[in-house]
Formats: structure tokens, sequence, C-alpha cells
């Protein structure tokens, strides 16, 4: 009974897993691929941690799990640092953030007025 | 125990399934960004605390220290979550994705 | 084994202080107090990710401690001499509060998510807000926290300006307030 519980629930976890692929391969920017990837991870890391439980050998799964959420989170930041490479980029933030307050304030007055 | 063990593991579930839902639902990178960021840690926390409640069903010492262990993971996703959200972000705000407005069509 | 394991850890230590000990010696008291607090750390996650208690494993994981110890202790323990008890305490103390946060707002996305009419829900915008927070550590706790609550995303800290991404106006107008002080409470000292 209680193995056909998480038979099921990492049956679930795959599809979710095969849904959430949609945005890896389809996703307009490279963020959401990022993004995707990193979505993915999270549930693998869980999903290997079922099937230690299904195997009845959750002691060596355990590790597994460990590594592979190391290196999902070292993968998105490398994926991200790639991306953030040039200097300067708290003066650039600071304009892009000046940017976007200035026009949504614009925005917010043209809409009461 | 069983019981706690099977709400843990089916309320973590949900969420990944609204995590899902809205990665693909909302309408901008910064929006899938907060269901992502959200629910999936929370999420991927509930089903280790149910699989490490599973485990320390017959009670050893090994059996605590791989509980210990699984816990860890869950303290580490804590940490790691936020952080890669905003890496995320920063990256987007960078390379020059426009947020999502009242009034524009999904993307 | 053990007696000799532990006389090598203070001879590397007293070794490589010495003449710290001799020109500040409060400075070298806290570097030796730093490694072994990091060596006891170090031990206790070996012993925890190991599971094995036989003498070649467990001498094989003293050695790696000492390595790392020796190396490496400036950077668990940053500033000389700080707190990190009160502060370990403080994070106990904020740890619920976070929590039952982190649960209102996975219930808010699934809230937004689940919607039919979404798109009038949501109104993403751009913000900055001043912090009074010193501490580097405590800004760090307060952007996670941030990044983990209620439809609002930290995207920078420059100098004392956080940069928020929010979901909903409500969202921005919450902060910074509740939780700004929570974090001021748990982790500023001075």
């Amino acid at each position: 009974m209680v193995e056909h519980f998480f038979l099921g629930s990492s049956i679930f976890l795959i599809l979710l897993i095969l849904i959430s692929l949609i945005r890896v391969v389809g996703g307009p920017t490279v963020g959401d691929r990022i993004l995707g990837g990193n979505v993915v991870g999270t549930k693998t890391t869980v999903l290997l941690l079922l099937i230690g439980i299904l195997y009845e050998d959750l002691g060596m799964f355990v590790d597994i799990a460990i590594a592979y959420a190391l290196l999902n989170f070292i993968a998105t930041l490398g994926a991200t640092k790639y991306f953030l490479r040039r200097g300067g980029v708290d003066k650039m933030l600071d304009d892009v953030i000046t940017r976007h307050e200035d026009a949504s304030a614009d925005a917010s007055k043209g809409g009461s007025s | 125990m069983t019981i706690v063990v099977s709400i843990f593991i089916l309320g973590g579930l949900f969420f990944f399934a609204i995590g899902v839902l809205g990665i693909l639902r909302f309408p901008d990178f910064y929006s899938r960004l907060h269901a992502a960021g959200k629910s999936d840690s929370l999420a991927a926390v509930l089903v280790i605390a149910g699989v490490a409640l599973y485990n320390l069903q017959d009670l050893s010492l090994d059996n605590l220290l791989v509980s210990l262990k699984i816990m860890l993971i869950a303290v580490f996703i804590y940490v790691a979550s936020p952080t890669a959200t905003h890496a995320l972000t920063k990256t987007a705000l960078i390379l020059g994705f426009e947020p999502w407005e009242k009034g524009n069509k999904r993307r | 084994m053990w007696l000799f394991c532990s006389y090598l850890l203070l001879y590397c230590i007293e070794r490589h202080t010495y003449t710290d000990i001799q020109h500040f010696y409060k400075l070298g008291l806290l570097l030796m107090k730093a490694k072994i607090a990091t060596f006891t750390i170090m031990l206790i996650f070996w012993v925890i990710m190991s599971g094995m208690f036989d003498a070649f494993h467990f001498s094989l994981g003293v050695l790696c401690c000492m390595l790392v110890a020796y190396i490496s202790s400036d950077l668990l323990f940053l500033d000389k001499g700080q707190p990190w008890l009160r502060e370990l305490a403080g994070m106990l103390l904020y740890l619920p509060y976070l929590f039952w946060q982190i649960v209102i707002a996975n219930l808010q996305v699934a809230y937004i998510a689940l919607h039919p009419r979404m798109l009038d829900k949501i109104d993403p915008h751009l913000f900055r807000f001043d912090s009074s927070l010193k501490r580097p550590i405590s800004k760090v706790a307060l952007a996670q926290s941030i990044t983990l609550t209620p439809g609002t995303i930290t995207v920078n800290i420059h100098d004392n300006q956080f940069a928020v991404y929010a979901l909903t106006k409500e969202a921005a107008e919450a902060l910074p307030g509740e939780m700004e002080r929570r974090v001021a409470k748990a982790l500023e000292f001075e």
C-alpha cells in the first residue's frame, strides 16, 4: 500500500518535470530556460529521495540527492554569472531601476488624471 | 504516522503542481520567478520532511543519521533557492527584459 | 589516537599564531578560537555525512577537518570576535515567523495562479526603499526573507538601498515594515 503511494507520487513528479520542460524548450527568453532548468533540478532532487524509498536503499540515494542539489545551485549561478561578467553592474542596475520607476510613476499619473 | 507522512508528501506535490502551473500561466519572466522561487522551496521542503519522517519509523542510529542528512538538503534548498532567484532577477534586469505592465498582452 | 590528533591540532594552531600571540595577544587568541570552532563544526558535518565510526574513516575525517581549519578558518568567522551565539539565538527566534510568512506567500501564489482572470489580479512594478540595517549579515537575512515572503523579490542591495520587485500593490506597501523590525531585533546588537 505504502509502496503504491510512493510510486504514484514519483510518477506525478515525473509528469510535472515533463510539463516544466515546455518552458525549457520553448521559453521566449534565455532567463525562462535557466529558470526551467532550476525548477527541474529541484524536482529531481526530491524524485531521487522517493526512488531511494522505492529501492529501500535511502542511505545511498541521499548522497546522490545532496550532490544533485549542490550541482543544481552551482549550475544556475554559473549560467547567470555568465551574463554578469562585465564591470559596473551596480551602476547599470541603478540606471535600469530608475528608468522603470519613472515609467511606472508616469503611468500611474496618466491613469489618475 | 503513515497519515502524517502522506499529508506532508501530498501537500508538497500540490505546491509543486502550483509552481509548474504558475510557470506556465504567468505573463512575464519576473512573475514566473515569483511562482517558481516560492512554491518550489516550500514544496521541496515538505516532501523532504515527509521522507525523513518515513525513514524514522524504525528508529536506529543509521536511520537517524540518514534523516539528519535529508534535513540538511532541506536547509540547503532554503538557503539556495532565494539566492538563485535573486541572481536570475539581476541578470534579467541587466539583459533588459521588459517587465509586463497592465494592458499588455501576455508573452 | 585521540590524544595524538588533538596534540597535533594544538601544535598547528600554536605554531601558526605564535608571532601573533607575541605581538597581539588578544588577536591570536581570537584566531585560535575561530580555528577550534571551525574544526568542531567541520567534524560534526563529517560525522553526519559519513556515518561510519571505525578508526580509519574517523581519523581521515579528523585530518581533513584540521587541514580545512588550518587553511580557511577566516572564511567562516569573518569579523573578529562577533557574538555568533547570540546571532544563532536571534535566528532561532526569528525562524517561526519567517516560516509562517512563507506559508502565507505560497497560499497567495496558489490563489493567484489558480484564479481564472489572473491578469487582473497582478500589477507588477519595481521600487526602492532605504533600510536602517547596519550589519551585512542582517541585510542578507532581510533580502532572503523578502524573497521568500508574499509577492516580493529582492533585486539588488546597493549600500543601504534595497531594490524590490513586487507582484501586487499591497505587497509593495507592506515594505519595509514588520519584517525589518523583526530582523533588527534578531540580529542588530550594536
